[in-house]
Formats: structure tokens, C-alpha cells, sequence
């Protein structure tokens, strides 16, 4: 059941040096990864690569034991770090969450997500209020892992503590495994089981840490 | 750092108002800042905590005069001393003001990263800017890239890098850490505290109120569109004991390592302002009179606060 990430090697062109290189991940249901890393270490491109956004120059990333489905839903979910770039911008937002199934009651209503908002476009919400519903978004779409790519560094420090609950809350009730890429050390001893420090080149060099 | 006589920019009482379509032709107006009070010193960083959609972006476009044309703002702005006018932002935006956008996508698409962050300016401002791509950890080569080819943290200090190559007597930087390491934020946070120690102004808008301490001479604690306190940043190191308002103290107690308690309830919204203090549906202290009428600032040790039960 878990998703795997086998000996990955990345880089956007021929003639860069790679971006990641021989770099194993495994995170299993219900787990909790954080990734650390200065930025420019591919954080971002590991995190599209686990979603399928990009496929990997060699290795294979893995769910299961099958590579990602092609079709229908991905079952890996993945919250972008700049919400104004990851929804149509020409799209109501009540679209922007039906896109991805029916709207659940309970969690906008967790997530803090007004009614009036719905009827809104993208340009009209902050950052932080766009950031809800690409959570809300993944959420609803039902998927087994979530990677969550720096998805509160906008968000003030209520919210964030607010959208972590409701995610770890949800991830806890449907055994979902989280990836979650963040700078902020408090935040990964907060909400991670595992951490993983990408600045330590190749394979998988994640270490257990004590939740306080 | 005792804060000079002349203020460089006083905002009293500001509103920010957006005209919208509800329905069909139908218009209305929706508030976004209401009453906001701000006082800005030369050689003071003033950091902006607070609540996600309080305005805190809008009052940088205010006082930059980048509002889209369906914003109305009423209130008083002065800058050092002169109204500010349209026409007088016009002619300060860019060389006396300076903004670090909040969002990566105000990079151009189309343009290599070191021209554009060299701007306009004649004589050309190359030498400079490599110093500050170096200084931002940013590697020689990232000068040659297009923005689509950098990563988060790489985007924002580029952002960083166009305004402090101006010699802007005041830069507002919207929210210029987020996807930077904590060593290179400490560095960008220590490049701002360097300008206003050198006499220039810097408004602060961040979320990384832990860092913000280190850095700020004073914080401002966004709600609602208002400012709630103004507070030391000790204050915040000392705890919610010495903070002034109920929602500073909220602040507090949500942070990764004090907590993380969300304050049950959410922010209140244009047309749905409450009557009195914008906080009183949230505030466990509240009282009859907080919802008939909202408190008036009042000086608390060495701070600002608009509760009437500022402790």
C-alpha cells in the first residue's frame, strides 16, 4: 500500500546537472514525511514527480507496487506552493471544487471556507483563501496520499494551525500518508512522523523522530 | 531604536472599499480595510502580522497607488509631511517607494531574471544587483534563467533583489520569505534591517512572526482590516502575558511550538462586519459593549490597542 519512489534520477534539460539524483523515498499509509532541504534542492520537483507531474529522467515511482494510474483521479494528490498558479484563473471558484467531486458541507466549513467565496474568481481571494480550497480541493477528490508543498507558508499562524488540523484530522480518519515539504522546523516536529533532509545526497537517509 | 520626530508616512483612518457584481448588473461595495490607523519613522522596519485576507496586501497597494480601478480609498496618507496624491505616488513608485510583491507571478514570464530585476534605472544598476544575487545565495548562473526555471525560494529572492537595488527610502516587503531556507531568510530579513539602519523605512508583512522579533521594531497585529495592537517585539518573545489583545495572544498560542491551537471561529468579511470590535464573535472576553461599539486606540505600555479590556 505504500507509495515508493525507487532510485529517481531528474533534470529539466540535457545539458543541466541534475536535480535529483538517485533518490529513494517510501512513505507508507498513514505516515508522515517531512522533507527539508534549502531551496533549489528539488523539493518541488520530488513533489511533482511522487504526483506524476513530471515522470523521472530514470527509476519509477510507485503506489502499491503499480506506477500511477494514468487515467481517472490520481490517488496522490498534490497542494501546490502558490495556490494563484495552480487554479483556473478564469474559473469561479465553486467550479474549481466541483472539478474534483461534490462539495462537502463539513469541509468547508473546517477549513473555514465562506459560502460567499464561492462565487467569487481566483483574483478576488487572497492567497491564504485560495490556499483552502486546493486543500479542500484534494481533500474532496478522495486520494490515498497527499503531498503538501509548503501549502501554509501564506498563512497566518491561526489558519495554519487551523488547516493542518483539519488535514491531519481527515489523513487520520482515512489513512492517508502525507508528504509534507515545509522550512519551518517547528511545523515538521509538529505535524511529520519522519523527516527527511534532502541536502544529504542519495538514497533513502530518513530517520525516526519523537513527535513532542 | 527611539523613533525620530517626523514621521515618513502616516495613514489615519483608511478605508479600503471594492466595488463588485453581485448579481446580474447589480453592484455593491465591499469593505476591505476599515479604519486603520499606521505611523511609519525613518530607520524603523515595522513588521505586519496578522490574520490571511486582513488587507495587509491591500494597504501595500494603497499606499503604492497600485489598486485595480474598482477600489475606492478614503482616509488621510502623508508622506513625509505631503498628502499622497495619485500623482506624487506616481513619481515616488520605484525610486522613493519600493514594493516586494507578494505573489511570484509579478515576475515577467518573458524576461531573464537579471534584466529584469535590473529594471529600468539609468545608469544601469547591473554591478549592484550581482552583489545582491551573490549576497541572497543566489548562484552567477540564475541571472540567465526565466522565472518558470526557478524554484520558490530562488523566485522570491530575486523578487527581494528588485527592490533593495533601488534606493528606496521606503520598501514594503509583502511576505518576501516564504520558500526560503531559514538561513537565507535570517540573511534577506538582516538586508532590510541594514537599509533602515542606514535611516530608510521598511514595512514588514509576514506570516513568520518568529522571525519578525528578531528583525522589527515594532509589530502590527492585522484583523479584519484594522490594526487590533501595536506591539514590541518582546512582547512577543515574553509570551500572551505581555501581549495587549486577545487576538495577538490567539496569534501566539496557534504557533508550531507554542501550541498550535486554533482560535475557533473565522475572520469576518466585507459585508458581514460586525457592529463593534471586528474581533467580538471570536473573543472569549467579550462583553455587551464590545458588540454595540468598537474601542478607540488606546496607548497600553509602550504599545497600541483597541480593546477595552487591553490587558
Amino acid at each position: 500500500m505504500a507509495l515508493e519512489a525507487k532510485n529517481l534520477y531528474f533534470r529539466y534539460d540535457k545539458k543541466r546537472p541534475w536535480v535529483l539524483e538517485n533518490r529513494t523515498v517510501k512513505v507508507d499509509p498513514g505516515e508522515r514525511l517531512a522533507i527539508f532541504a534549502p531551496s533549489g534542492y528539488g523539493k518541488t520537483t520530488l513533489a511533482m514527480l511522487l504526483a506524476g507531474f513530471l515522470t523521472p529522467a530514470k527509476g519509477q515511482v510507485l503506489l502499491n507496487g503499480k506506477p500511477l494510474p494514468q487515467k481517472g483521479v490520481c490517488p496522490v494528490q498534490l497542494i501546490f506552493q502558490h495556490p494563484e498558479k495552480a487554479v483556473n484563473p478564469r474559473w469561479r471558484l465553486r467550479r474549481v471544487l466541483e472539478e474534483s467531486g461534490e462539495l462537502q458541507e463539513d469541509m468547508l466549513e473546517a477549513l473555514g471556507i465562506e459560502r460567499a467565496w464561492l462565487h467569487r474568481f481566483p483574483r478576488e481571494l487572497s492567497g491564504g483563501e485560495l490556499q483552502r480550497f486546493c486543500v479542500a480541493r484534494a481533500l474532496i477528490s478522495g486520494g490515498e496520499y497527499l503531498i503538501c508543498d509548503e501549502i501554509s507558508t501564506m498563512l497566518d499562524v491561526i489558519t495554519q494551525a487551523q488547516i493542518w488540523n483539519t488535514v491531519l484530522r481527515e489523513a487520520g480518519k482515512r489513512g492517508m500518508g502525507i508528504v509534507a515539504i515545509t522550512h519551518n522546523r517547528h511545523l515538521a516536529q509538529r505535524v511529520a512522523t519522519k523527516i527527511l533532509d534532502l541536502s544529504i545526497p542519495h538514497g533513502a537517509n530518513s530517520c525516526p523522530h519523537n513527535k513532542p | 531604536m527611539e523613533p525620530k520626530k517626523e514621521a515618513l508616512l502616516e495613514i489615519q483612518n483608511l478605508s479600503v472599499s471594492f466595488r463588485m457584481y453581485a448579481q446580474g448588473l447589480g453592484q455593491r461595495d465591499l469593505q476591505t480595510i476599515s479604519q486603520l490607523y499606521l505611523t511609519l519613522y525613518p530607520g524603523e522596519v515595522l513588521a505586519i502580522a496578522g490574520s490571511s485576507g486582513s488587507g495587509k496586501s491591500l494597504l501595500a497597494a494603497a499606499v503604492l497607488g497600485i489598486l485595480p480601478p474598482n477600489a475606492t480609498v478614503q482616509g488621510r496618507m502623508r508622506y513625509k509631511g505631503q498628502p499622497l496624491t495619485p500623482s506624487l505616488q506616481n513619481r515616488l513608485r520605484g525610486t522613493e517607494l519600493a514594493l516586494v510583491p507578494q505573489s511570484v507571478a509579478y515576475l515577467d514570464p518573458l524576461m531573464r531574471v537579471g534584466a529584469q530585476a535590473d529594471g529600468h534605472y539609468r545608469p544601469r544598476l547591473t554591478e549592484k544587483r550581482k552583489k545582491l544575487f551573490q549576497r541572497l545565495q543566489l548562484p552567477a548562473e540564475t541571472e540567465r534563467l526565466y522565472p518558470f526555471q526557478l524554484s520558490g525560494g530562488m523566485a522570491r529572492r530575486v523578487l527581494v533583489s528588485t527592490a533593495l537595488v533601488t534606493d528606496a527610502q521606503l520598501i514594503i516587503a509583502d511576505e518576501p520569505t516564504p520558500g526560503m531556507s531559514l538561513e537565507q531568510a535570517l540573511e534577506a530579513l538582516g538586508m532590510f534591517r541594514e537599509l533602515a539602519d542606514k535611516g530608510k523605512s521598511v514595512i514588514l508583512i509576514t506570516h513568520d512572526i518568529d522571525l519578525a522579533f528578531a528583525f522589527a521594531d515594532r509589530i502590527a497585529v492585522f484583523y479584519a482590516g484594522t490594526t487590533l495592537e501595536t506591539a514590541l517585539p518582546a512582547d512577543f518573545i515574553a509570551g500572551p502575558e505581555a501581549l495587549r489583545h486577545p487576538y495577538s495572544k490567539a496569534l501566539w498560542r496557534a504557533l508550531p511550538q507554542n501550541g498550535f491551537q486554533p482560535a475557533p471561529g473565522f475572520q469576518p468579511y466585507g459585508d458581514s462586519l460586525p457592529k463593534g470590535c471586528l474581533y467580538a464573535p471570536r473573543c472569549p472576553y467579550k462583553t455587551q459593549r464590545c458588540e454595540k461599539q468598537a474601542p478607540p486606540v488606546t496607548q497600553l505600555r509602550g504599545g497600541e490597542v483597541r480593546c477595552y479590556y487591553g490587558s
